[in-house]
């Protein structure tokens, strides 16, 4: 990372102290691992909610850190999820931890490539270009049908033991705790890369681009290597998807999956990391909840929450939401809850 | 099919997708409201022309107008109890407020009317092919050629020389100025807003037989609707015209000669014109 903080020495610990660990967020990992343990007939919606909790995270690097809109992020997810497939089909690379990190570097080189088309134009134009690429590799991954099976999407897939150690059984049990411990590094990461000074000045490109390159950030460069670091995220969130399903298909390509994501994470905020996770629980819960009342017609109460949310206001929801924690963190004298300011805000 | 053939189908597409889209470019020209839901309108107006005619056994061409104004009938109230509280939103919500909307509209759809495509009766005068000039063109074709060329001579009349039309054109090139000078630019912009939803609702109608008509018609054109907004700019209706021509010709042109590769012809033009000229062909400010 370049050091183009300011030397301004309490603005240094202000930064160090907002990246410490707090008691709320170690509550909620081992909550996340008490699930292994607490439901133990549940682990396949777990394990969904931990790869979209995943790919979301992935949504929120760029949407809430760097403001760059996207309607195409399943892009990434498709082709994570398509390279996995491959991989594991034709035997290349067996080992699925390594297959898993070749995924990602695929689909980071395809967020790479495609970063240079979306840091052009405005919001409107980023929107057009993310979702036309998305429909782009839709469209060749449907014309391609002779590698990549068409709309049967890859089959037979079968998976190696984890590091030769850990095979999947059938209950899920062990892709649950892969991906939970996958969605952890993970989360480490992005959180190293968040509070260091490269995600600081992300957050003031987004809060303003024109007087972040005024104060001498290289927005562009910036804003690509993040796309890029997202496209990594998402094509893990892919390759987990279909390491664990045993299954990758054009879903993986289709718009309801970047909008469904957008979703996710509108429901748990954006600009803050835990956005896309409690998001991601919600929503599958949400998911549950509306497929077991109308199980053909689910997707319309999923429209209606997504309404409902815009018209309320989104950072009004999210202060009703944070009303008790806040009550409860100013009752135990604690001034400061881990949540991070709303959008928008400088931080 | 000869080079012609392929023309005619061109422009009858191109034609009917300006007419169903030309809403949207108003819209987002004159409120920067990135509304995706407008699909949703045309469907309404298509499967209330298909009720019409193949329930009610209107016929169809009585049954067209009615379809405007079912469709502008919703535009307009929609905008006044829900869209109006986000034209001051960031685009982010508006894309998401109206992801909400098509998803509803699609399951709503699904449940009244089924997931089966609906086909509406068409006259026996309007099947078949005539030969025009040596050259034989689909009848129903050549009507929505006439029709949509009608309206768009219509649309561009009431642009040019009406007083609405100089009202509507001062919005759009500065609402802040136009209200100053005592225009009601949220009135101009409900009237504008359920004429193009009506203006969408016709073209589903008259596109059903065309485009398809399924509860999934909001999603599959999305992309349409769009691609000939941003590309065509939303600065005059004559850039979403020539932009809608384009790709009617480019899509049915595709399709013949490389039609291994579908639509990933439309989807590599859209994205090379929006790299070479982010603000569209022939837009001429960035929206703003």
């Amino acid at each position: 990372m370049t050091t183009n903080s300011t030397t301004h020495p309490e603005v240094g610990q202000f930064a160090m102290a907002r990246a410490q660990w707090r008691w709320p967020e170690v509550v909620f990992w081992l909550a996340a691992a008490g699930c292994i343990l607490l439901f133990p007939n549940r682990y396949l919606i777990l394990t969904e909610i931990a790869w979209l909790a995943l790919f979301a995270l992935s949504l929120d690097l760029i949407l809430g850190y760097a403001g760059i809109v996207s309607l195409g992020h399943a892009a990434f997810f498709g082709f994570g999820g398509y390279a996995a497939g491959l991989l594991a089909l034709h035997g290349i690379v067996t080992e699925p931890v390594i297959a898993l990190v070749v995924a990602g570097l695929a689909a980071m080189a395809l967020g790479f490539v495609t970063s240079f088309l979306v840091m052009r134009g405005s919001d409107l134009t980023r929107l057009m270009v993310t979702l036309g690429i998305a429909l782009l590799l839709r469209e060749l991954a449907n014309r391609f049908s002779n590698i990549t099976g068409g709309s049967d999407g890859l089959q037979g897939i079968e998976m190696a033991p984890i590091l030769g150690q850990f095979s999947f059984d059938i209950f899920g049990k062990v892709g649950f705790i892969y991906c939970l411990c996958v969605l952890f590094v993970l989360f480490l990461l992005a959180r190293r890369i968040v509070h260091s000074p490269f995600g600081l000045s992300l957050r003031a490109i987004r809060n303003n681009p024109l007087r972040a390159s005024a104060i001498g950030i290289p927005v562009n460069r910036r804003l690509i290597a993040i796309y890029t670091i997202a496209a990594f995220y998402a094509g893990v969130a892919g390759a987990l998807s279909t390491q664990t399903t045993a299954l990758a298909s054009l879903d993986g390509f289709a718009f309801d999956r970047s909008a469904d994501l957008m979703l996710v994470l509108i429901i748990g905020g954006t600009g803050y990391l835990y956005g896309g996770l409690i998001g991601a629980v919600i929503f599958k819960l949400l998911q549950e909840l509306f497929s077991t009342l109308t199980p053909q017609y689910w997707q319309f109460w999923i429209g209606a929450v997504l309404v409902v949310i815009v018209l309320i206001g989104r950072d009004r929801m999210h202060r009703w939401a944070l009303f008790l924690p806040r009550l409860i963190a100013s009752k135990f004298g604690r001034a400061k809850t881990p949540v991070v300011a709303p959008e928008g805000e400088a931080p | 099919m000869t080079l012609l053939t392929i023309l005619f189908d061109g422009v009858a597409y191109g034609m009917l997708l300006f007419v169903l889209a030309c809403g949207l470019a108003v819209t987002l020209g004159l409120m920067n409201f990135v509304n995706l839901a407008h699909g949703a309108f045309a469907m309404a107006g298509g499967y209330a022309c298909a009720i019409l005619v193949n329930r009610a056994g209107l016929p169809f061409f009585a049954a067209l107008p009615i379809a405007f104004v079912v469709s502008a009938a919703i535009g307009a109230v929609l905008e006044r109890s829900l869209y109006r509280h986000l034209y001051t939103r960031s685009h982010l919500d508006q894309v998401l407020f109206t992801i909400g909307l098509v998803f509803m509209s699609v399951t709503a759809m699904d449940y009244f009317m089924g997931s089966a495509q609906t086909f509406i009766h068409l006259p026996d005068y309007l099947q078949g092919q005539i030969n025009l000039f040596g050259l034989g063109v689909g009848r129903y074709r050549l009507m929505i050629i006439v029709i949509c060329g009608l309206l768009t001579i219509a649309l561009q009349m009431i642009l040019s020389k009406t007083r609405f039309g100089s009202r509507l054109r001062a919005a759009v090139d500065d609402p802040r100025a136009a209200s100053g000078l005592g225009i009601n630019v949220p009135q101009v912009f409900a009237l504008t807003f359920a004429f193009g939803c009506g203006l969408a609702g016709m073209g589903g109608a008259l596109g059903a037989e065309i485009l398809g008509l399924d509860p999934y018609f909001p999603l599959k054109f999305m992309i349409y609707f769009l691609i000939v907004v941003t590309v065509g700019g939303s600065s005059s209706i004559t850039g979403p015209f020539l932009a809608s021509l384009l790709l009617g010709i480019g899509d049915v042109a595709g399709k013949y000669y490389v039609p291994k590769l579908g639509a990933f012809v439309i989807y590599t033009m859209m994205i090379v014109i929006l790299i070479w000229r982010p603000n569209g062909l022939f837009g001429r400010t960035a929206a703003r």
